[in-house]
């Protein structure tokens, strides 16, 4: 039935030419036609709060939502690490061809190439940009801003606010978009969240929205929409994502025609504090910085019940630096995530539920004194601390891996529209700059690239072809339509009178794609899941109990919406698995791994960008192949023994 | 352990609201506070009845959208914590704990334990920025912020902007919310062109929606941040600076 050309509109010419050639290839809208132009921004993040207000400073009239009560809540603000820059401060040998390098390597040559180069060329104007809004980033004694490293990279190129850096970027950006809000520049909606994208002859002219303090559901129309909402961890129930994120905006979309690419390569970071219990609502990373001083380790016997420090070092199983000795305990997030979940199967794990292994600090306090390892982490041992109740200078750390971030996301071409005219995805909510696996500190810089930079440039493009047609009005049966069916949800959702709350269904979903589709996947399970997922989520339909009314807050309504479109996800997700006949970055097939049990990649055949078309309910998606084109580096087998 | 829950219930803005009283059962030491509401409200759908409405997001203690008044204190008994990182094995079993919502005049209640938080958003709307359009800046390098400034910058911009400071002030004041983005701002080389528009703009704006200052320091205590009433004091003198300069600024004599 497929009409659908995946046309990524990469612009021609040298690499290191094309984005300054295609800004000046697009098209300009003038200063005084700029405000007659509506654009919807769904999403308060760093690639939201920053298209937004960089879209209101041209001139467009912007309309921006967020579910939260405040732009500042997005969950941006949680990003500990820092931001990559290839600003070469450190004289080190960065540039912005090394920070491209190390972003398709790191990402296992699953990435365009043309992306990934404009992604290190605009790195350096975010830091700008976010040093000229008062971003207080660490400084030298000098006053120069301060650098670390991070990993996956050889050079010092990681700018950082203490462990808070993503909260002091999403502070700037949510400041510079109160400012536009101000000026009369932005309208702003809170507590609004979206539950429908609005097409009329196969273009983008809209949203729906569910005010969720009032319940009161409505239509917006723009002449374009800008996806910013996030990543879809939360498939797995149990994540390192904030407890609302979710995929309801990008699923809605993709319901509506847009492509969903790649929903396989998801990111399992490997310091995480163990779940407790069943009750667990979320799990909390552990910077991986604590890696540089730690060492990772399980008992080699089985059922060893005595506490760290009464085993002996010959009983220990130093496992990483075993395995790959040169890279050992800094093993990259993907290799050192496999590795815990290999010893913790095998019965070694470590804890009251045996599901950690120890990161040890002993050595680090002996060699160093405690006073230098506290300077270091001490924050961290305070947040350990206060979660578990143990003392990391005293007993060793447990950590285990827990989802993190998904690569995958809606398809975007170049220009970040996806496969729907008029609708674009940024930040984590597309699939483009990272291939199959994340490097650190890269998140925060793709997010704010988007959105300052690279949207503003290429919705104005989209726009200006637009010259002279006005929204289409929310009366329009288009907009009727599709408020009617999402009152009509609502309705079904609370008249079901089941017995299981919507938590409940999204925990056992969440086990189901954790255990088949989580750090490693293989065909028998892929296949059990996508029997078992169906199964599961017919028992939802039928028996989940949503209380009260449509009118006014109703938490569990929110929920029930964004657990079924996770269901939705996670067959997808399943599917994209099994079709990916190959082991890459953070997607694991244990058919296909090397004699040392190594990631093997296929590219012969899998060189390329799967997306995935809807086809309606009940019936499987169509995979359409973008095939990515390397020119400039050449794909190789990564290496960290 | 088992504990007696006292929770404020109130349907919308406009009910006047009352306490009812819930049994949490099999509450274990690893659970935060906030599982241990989310395994009240499934018992409470189990039953039929209306789960016990709250605000929380990350769950990590940064997003700032949790907070509730725990047996009277913001955010609860632990010092330099949030709701959602506070943990069972601060309370004992048998215990009664009473939860409320943020209680303040510039935070009406949405619904149960769920306050509309929005005059913060307004502060920062009148004035909490540095104008800089996406595009202009020069080199991130050019310009210099000496250590101390850009780590005193930093301890105040740590703020989450959860409320606790208001929630735990008795005049409901916004003192320690406001003088802390202040204090970002105007320890900065960046913000000093807009720094005394920026201080009168945001005090009088923060004046018309929370009551004033009288010096308790309850804030700082409740604040899961622990940032210091010292800024209030900077910004109190920046503001009575800011009402010189601006006047002369806009051509008055004084």
């Amino acid at each position: 039935m497929s009409n659908v050309i995946l046309d990524s509109k990469i612009p021609e010419g040298p690499l290191q030419d094309r984005w300054d050639n295609h800004k000046f290839n697009m098209k300009l809208v003038n200063p005084a036609n700029k405000r007659k132009f509506t654009v919807l921004v769904v999403g308060t993040g760093l690639a939201g709060a920053a298209a937004a207000a960089t879209l209101a400073e041209l001139g467009y009239q912007v309309k921006c939502f967020t579910f939260h009560d405040s732009p500042r809540r997005a969950h941006s603000i949680a990003a500990q690490g820092g931001i990559n820059a290839a600003k070469n401060y450190k004289n080190d040998g960065d540039s912005v061809y090394r920070l491209f390098y190390d972003t398709i390597k790191g990402g296992d040559f699953r990435a365009r190439e043309s992306n990934v180069y404009r992604l290190a060329q605009v790195s350096v104007n975010i830091i700008d940009q976010c040093v000229a809004q008062g971003v207080p980033f660490a400084r030298e004694y000098g006053g120069l801003l301060d650098n670390r490293s991070f990993g996956g990279a050889q050079v010092s190129r990681t700018f950082y606010a203490r462990g808070q850096t993503g909260q002091q970027l999403l502070l700037g950006a949510y400041q510079a978009l109160m400012q536009q809000v101000s000026l009369g520049r932005v309208e702003l909606h809170t507590k609004t969240e979206l539950l429908d994208v609005v097409k009329k002859d196969g273009v983008a002219v809209g949203i729906v929205t569910r005010n969720v303090a009032t319940g009161e559901v409505r239509s917006w129309s723009g002449h374009a929409t800008l996806l910013c909402t996030g990543g879809y961890g939360n498939a797995f129930y149990l994540s390192t994502n904030a407890m609302n994120s979710n995929v309801t905006a990008a699923w809605r979309a993709h319901k509506k025609g847009a492509l969903f690419a790649n929903a396989c390569y998801t990111q399992i970071h490997p310091t995480c504090i163990p779940a407790s219990d069943e009750s667990q609502s979320k799990l909390t990373l552990m910077s991986e910085s604590l890696r540089n001083d730690g060492r990772i380790w399980v008992p080699k016997n089985f059922d060893d019940n005595r506490p760290p420090d009464q085993i002996p070092e010959e009983d220990r199983d130093y496992y990483l630096e075993r395995k790959y000795p040169s890279f050992g305990n800094l093993a990259p997030r993907d290799i050192a995530s496999r590795a815990a979940k290999v010893v913790v199967d095998e019965g070694r794990g470590v804890g009251p539920l045996k599901n950690g292994v120890y990161l040890d600090f002993s050595e680090s306090i002996s060699r160093l004194g405690e006073t230098t390892v506290f300077e270091r982490y001490g924050n961290l041992f305070d947040m350990y601390e206060r979660i578990t109740d143990e003392n990391p200078m005293k007993v060793p750390m447990r950590i285990y891996p827990a989802s993190h971030y998904t690569m995958g996301g809606l398809w975007v071409d170049y220009n970040l529209m996806t496969t729907v005219p008029g609708l674009y995805a940024l930040g984590e909510a597309n699939f483009s700059d990272h291939g199959a696996n994340r490097l650190g500190a890269s998140a925060l810089m793709q997010g704010l690239a988007d959105g300052y930079f690279v949207a503003p440039y290429t919705v104005g493009d989209y726009l200006a072809g637009l010259l002279g047609q006005s929204v289409v009005p929310t009366t329009d049966p288009v907009f009727v339509e599709a408020e009617t069916a999402v009152n009509e949800a609502s309705r079904r959702w609370l008249s079901i009178g089941g017995t299981k709350s919507p938590e409940h269904y999204h925990r056992e979903l969440g086990k189901l794609v954790w255990e088949y589709c989580g750090m490693a996947r293989d065909r028998n399970g892929l296949e059990k899941a996508l029997s078992e997922i169906p199964a599961l989520r017919e028992e939802f339909e039928k028996n989940v109990r949503v209380l009260g009314s449509a009118e006014g807050v109703n938490q569990s309504l929110e929920k029930v919406g964004r657990v079924a479109d996770f269901f939705e996800l996670g067959e997808l997700m399943c599917r994209d698995a099994l079709m990916r006949e190959e082991s890459c970055g953070g997607h694991f097939r244990v058919e296909h791994q090397t004699d040392d049990g190594e990631a093997q990649r296929n590219d012969e055949e899998f060189s390329f960008v799967g997306a995935w078309e809807w086809n309606g309910e009940g019936t499987a998606q169509t995979l359409h192949k973008e095939a990515l084109v390397f020119e400039n580096v050449k794909p190789s087998q990564r290496s960290y023994k | 352990m088992q504990l007696t829950l006292k929770v404020w219930r109130q349907d919308n803005p406009n009910d006047p609201g009352r306490f009812e009283t819930y049994q949490a059962t099999d509450v274990k030491d690893e659970m935060s506070f906030l599982e241990m509401l989310d395994a009240v409200n499934e018992n409470l759908i189990e039953a039929g009845r209306e789960p016990i409405v709250f605000d929380s997001d990350c769950r990590e203690g940064i997003c700032g959208t949790c907070g509730l008044m725990i047996n009277g204190q913001a955010h609860g008994p632990q010092k330099g914590t949030t709701t959602c990182q506070l943990h069972m094995r601060k309370f004992h079993d048998g215990e009664t704990v009473t939860i409320e919502p943020w209680r303040a005049a510039a935070f009406p209640v949405v619904k149960d334990l769920m306050v509309d938080r929005s005059a913060f958003d307004a502060i920062i709307q009148s004035g909490g920025f540095i104008s800089a359009d996406t595009g202009a800046p020069r080199d991130a390098n050019e310009i210099l912020v000496p250590k101390p400034a850009a780590d005193t910058a930093m301890d105040a911009a740590a703020c989450i902007g959860c409320g606790a400071c208001v929630a735990a002030c008795p005049n409901g004041a916004g003192q320690l919310f406001t003088s802390a983005k202040l204090a970002h701002l105007n320890l900065l080389p960046q913000g000093q062109a807009e720094r005394f528009k920026r201080t009168e703009d945001m005090v009088e704006t923060m004046e018309l929606f929370f009551g004033s200052c009288t010096n308790y320091g309850e804030c700082q205590e409740a604040c899961p941040k622990e940032i210091p009433i010292d800024f209030i004091a900077m910004m109190n003198r920046d503001y009575l600076k800011s009402k010189l300069a601006n006047r002369r600024l806009s051509g008055q004599k004084h």
